[in-house]
């Protein structure tokens, strides 16, 4: 049936999905905001299924607190991006390279 | 207390003194010091050859330090005091004491007066050092010490580009000649294991005839050190071959030209051959050799004196001549006659070096001849000290009447014992030496002629148009331009005097000493009897013919030169090629810097460019830093400030951490 | 039916995550991800963890994706065409891609063979028998993990005041450097001041 390995990879997929989005795209900024949000999803998925196949509530208590975590990085994040785009003017990927060396 | 020591050492304290201190104490106290020192050691000096003279002398040896003792090989500082040194003391001391008097007024307006006079003495105190060595090192190290002396004189005024040069060539040809010098020192060690002079001397029949491997060839051994020795008496004596030194060395003051090329430092060549004549004896090749080379001097720096318009110049070839002479004397083994020749031109020829400075003085510093003319009215004083000079010089004197001036003794002298010796090479050399005293003439005669006859030229030499502000077209008719030269201090003409009697008399005085009296000798040099003998019963148009090349030059000089002048102009164009040739000096320098120079700048420029610049500058300093500008690049390309690349290279480290974990 | 359920969200979830970076117009990534949280939140479902389903369409979609919303339109970006440079990381981020993906189904293979033990609990967050998941999970949040669960509600503090403070800006004057205040307290008295200086020297303001 629906064993821990499906949920598993599952998870597996998403999680490379989102990191492939974090440095595939060549959009803006907010694409690896939402790719991170993707990241955290296929994590949390992750936990939720080991939680339920060992029958231990730890997994979800922990998913609820990633879940905390991400909304206030995602707040921040999104913060940080508007008062970059205010004094930018742009948040192409390609012109955010201020950290040249 | 020896007076040799003081002979020796006053000179190096005055330099030291003078040196160090100059600055501090003023010029005019060390001018006085200087010359003070000097004057002390000529006063010393005299009693000492006059005991030669008179019979009363005996050699000896003052040892001052030890120096070396390594072995087998020992040498000390010691002062040999015999005939042959006692000759050479007088000449030095009394010529150098002579200059430092004549520099008071020559230098007098030169800024760096104390370091030139303490330049003099410690030159003064290397060629006593060299003339009193006793054993090998020692005379190598006064040979190196003059020629210190030499470069750092030819240099004086080192703000003129053309007198380092000046003084880098003579130092360099110098050293090419050293070399020579030092692998003859090497190789007697080797043979005699020791290098100590009169054990040498002792030593050298007992090896005439073995062999020595040198450079990869079977030589006689005596024949390859003399050869050896004679390259460096070459060098320093501007022989043919290194002798293109001695006429830019006239870069440097007159009483410089005076001192050390003329009666010193070039004759420290002529002494270490007779001082090492037993040596020689044994090697006829090598004295072949040094005859050959002599008389080719001889005739060579002559044939150059006709041409030159600087008056040192002339002087300067004239001097490389009349050393020509002295090796060829040594070569055909009168010994006795190439020092008594190298005495009596000590004179002479520092007389007309001083007189031409003289001149020099009151033309305003103008050397070129040809802006001369006139002058025995003006500088009468100087004019007769130049006529005595050149008396002297050409050999001027009455075989029956056995009286002559001092060039007539010792330079005739030299020309009858060629004769007499008649091998083949010492009949060559008697007839290169007869049409060189002929060119002597010409051009002695000719030094005069233009310098102080005839109508003034001056108006056309630059340094006289500086002086009385005027150029040519506003003199007009008159050449003079105004200007007045002025007799020289009396600084300047007193040594000129005491020279004068020198070159009047010393021939006269001395020649039997040194040319007929072992007694004399008393083995300091070797004496060929037979040969000296021989010298006075050549037959009679040898012994004119010096007297009758000089007459001949003499009338050539003054038809060419007072009677019609356009003569010189119509030789020099109907010789052409000739002229030139001889007026460029046998193009030796072009020569030279075709051969020597300009591939040792090529190859310094090879290593510089190729070696320093291209090896161990590119793959050391330059390249580690162009190593690190790279590799800094490169790490530097990696941050481009791009998020993702940032990124990407985190999930690339994740992915190489959980590989490792894995497996 | 379960097994259907379960691969029907998964592919959807899937698809949606891919098209959330793959698509163009910003708006659109942004409901693609929309969409992939619901799907998560099903998968959630079936597993019996509705309390953190729940939780994630609440949170993250109500607010978190709305949050995106609201900046990807007032940034007002426009449609971003893929830039030339895309092409130059591909292969290597797809193989590092790849290599990673077989890294983690490798453990489930291991996980499989025997080789991986799971940690076992040791049965002190076991679900209450008989409650529901929400009643579990609260008493777990409220007894064990109290201290954990006032940090977070710290944390979003934080990050609540962290936002304002960054984006803050200080309102400026519309009328420039005039101060009104200081205009209407103007005293004619002390406005003007008379003084004769001597010739040659000034006065002081």
């Amino acid at each position: 049936m629906i064993g821990i390995e499906h949920y598993v990879v599952v998870s597996s997929i998403l999680f490379v999905l989102g990191v492939l989005g974090i440095f595939m795209n060549r959009k803006n900024i907010i694409i690896i905001l939402m790719a991170i949000e993707l990241i955290l999803l296929s994590v949390n998925l992750n936990l939720v299924a080991f939680s339920a196949y060992l029958g231990d509530l730890t997994g979800q208590v922990f998913a609820m607190f990633v879940l905390t975590v991400a909304a206030a990085e995602a707040a921040i994040g999104l913060a940080i991006l508007v008062i970059y785009f205010r004094s930018r003017g742009t948040i192409a990927v390609d012109d955010v390279n201020r950290m040249k060396g | 207390m020896n007076s040799i020591l003081i002979i020796v050492f006053a000179p190096l304290l005055a330099a030291i003194v003078a040196g160090l201190g100059g600055k501090w104490m003023g010029h005019t106290a060390a001018k006085v010091i200087t010359t003070a020192g000097l004057f002390l050691a000529c006063a010393l000096s005299w009693p000492i050859f006059l005991s030669f003279i008179g019979g009363t002398g005996e050699a000896t040896v003052t040892p001052v330090l030890t120096w070396v003792q390594s072995g087998a090989m020992s040498f000390d500082w010691a002062l040999r005091v015999d005939t042959l040194t006692a000759v050479m003391l007088v000449v030095i001391t009394s010529v150098s004491a002579l200059v430092h008097l004549y520099s008071w007024g020559y230098m007098d307006e030169d800024p760096d007066q104390s370091r030139f006079f303490a330049y003099l003495s410690l030159f003064t105190f290397a060629m006593l050092m060299l003339v009193t060595a006793d054993n090998l090192v020692q005379m190598f190290f006064g040979w190196e010490g003059v020629g210190l002396a030499s470069y750092l004189l030819i240099g004086f005024w080192y703000k003129k580009p053309s007198a380092n040069a000046a003084a880098i060539k003579a130092f360099v040809v110098n050293r090419v000649g050293d070399l020579g010098f030092m692998f003859g020192i090497f190789g007697t060690f080797l043979v005699f294991q020791t290098t100590s002079i009169p054990a040498i001397l002792d030593a050298a029949p007992a090896m005439a005839g073995s062999t020595i491997t040198f450079m990869g060839a079977r030589w006689d051994t005596m024949t390859i050190l003399c050869l050896l020795l004679f390259v460096g008496a070459m060098g320093k004596s501007a022989q043919l071959g290194l002798h293109t030194w001695l006429p830019d060395a006239m870069e440097g003051p007159t009483p410089v030209s005076a001192l050390i090329h003329a009666a010193t430092m070039v004759t420290a060549g002529v002494f270490m051959v007779c001082r090492l004549s037993p040596m020689f004896q044994t090697a006829p090749d090598a004295l072949a050799v040094v005859t050959v080379v002599g008389a080719a001097t001889c005739f060579f720096a002559a044939t150059i004196g006709t041409t030159q318009w600087d008056i040192k110049r002339v002087i300067a070839y004239s001097t490389c001549s009349q050393l020509g002479y002295m090796f060829f004397a040594a070569g055909v083994g009168a010994y006795g006659a190439a020092m008594f020749h190298l005495f009596t031109h000590a004179f002479f020829k520092a007389l007309l070096f001083l007189g031409a400075g003289s001149v020099i003085h009151a033309m305003h510093h103008e050397q070129d001849m040809r802006y001369y003319g006139g002058l025995r009215k003006h500088i009468p004083i100087t004019f007769w000290a130049m006529m005595f000079g050149t008396l002297a010089i050409t050999g001027v004197g009455i075989y029956h009447l056995g009286a002559g001036f001092a060039g007539f003794w010792s330079k005739d002298a030299i020309l009858e014992v060629a004769y007499a010796a008649a091998g083949e090479y010492s009949t060559l050399a008697f007839w290169l030496g007869t049409i060189a005293a002929l060119l002597t003439s010409f051009y002695s005669w000719r030094l005069m002629f233009l310098t102080f006859w005839g109508k003034p030229r001056w108006i056309e030499s630059e340094h006289i148009q500086h002086s009385v502000h005027k150029t040519p077209e506003q003199a007009g008719e008159d050449t003079t331009g105004g200007y007045h030269p002025h007799e020289s201090p009396w600084t300047m003409l007193v040594p000129l005097g005491v020279l004068s009697v020198g070159a009047i008399f010393a021939g006269q005085v001395f020649h039997d000493a040194f040319l007929d009296q072992e007694g004399f000798w008393m083995g300091a040099i070797a004496y060929d009897a037979h040969l000296m003998h021989a010298m006075h019963e050549v037959p009679y148009w040898v012994k004119y013919a010096a007297f009758t090349v000089m007459l001949i030059g003499l009338i050539g000089a003054w038809y060419a030169y007072i009677r019609n002048k356009d003569v010189p102009r119509q030789t020099a164009e109907q010789l052409g090629p000739v002229y030139r040739f001889v007026l460029n000096k046998w193009y030796f320098d072009e020569l030279y810097n075709f051969i020597f120079v300009k591939p040792a700048f090529w190859l310094g420029r090879f290593f510089w460019k190729k070696g320093d610049e291209g090896t161990i500058d590119r793959f050391g300093p330059n390249g580690i830093a162009w190593v690190v500008e790279r590799g800094s690049g490169l790490a530097k390309s990696v941050q481009s400030g791009y998020l993702t690349s940032y990124a990407l290279i985190m999930l690339l480290g994740l992915v190489a951490a959980i590989t490792w974990v894995l497996f | 039916m379960t097994v259907f359920a379960f691969y029907l969200f998964a592919a959807l979830m899937i698809a949606s995550g891919a098209l959330t970076i793959f698509a163009r117009n910003p708006v659109h990534s942004v409901l693609w991800l929309i969409l992939a949280f619901f799907n998560a939140a099903g998968l959630m479902v079936l597993v019996g963890a509705e309390f953190l389903a729940m939780l994630l369409v609440v949170v993250y979609v109500g607010a978190v994706a709305v949050l995106f919303l609201f900046v990807v339109m007032m940034l007002n970006i426009d449609f971003a065409e893929m830039r030339a440079g895309f092409m130059k990381n591909a292969p290597l981020g797809v193989a590092i891609a790849v290599i990673l993906l077989a890294e983690l189904v490798l453990g489930i293979g291991a996980y499989r063979a025997g080789a991986l033990d799971l940690g076992t609990p040791d049965g002190s967050a076991a679900p209450l028998v008989g409650e529901s998941n929400i009643e579990s999970i609260g008493a777990l949040l409220y007894g064990n993990y109290l201290f954990l669960f006032e940090t977070a509600g710290i944390i979003l503090l934080v990050a609540m005041i962290g936002a304002i403070v960054l984006t803050h800006r200080a309102p400026t004057n519309p009328r420039g450097h005039q101060n009104i205040a200081k205009q209407n307290a103007r005293n004619p008295k002390e406005a003007t001041h008379n003084v004769s200086p001597e010739v040659g020297k000034g006065v002081e303001l």
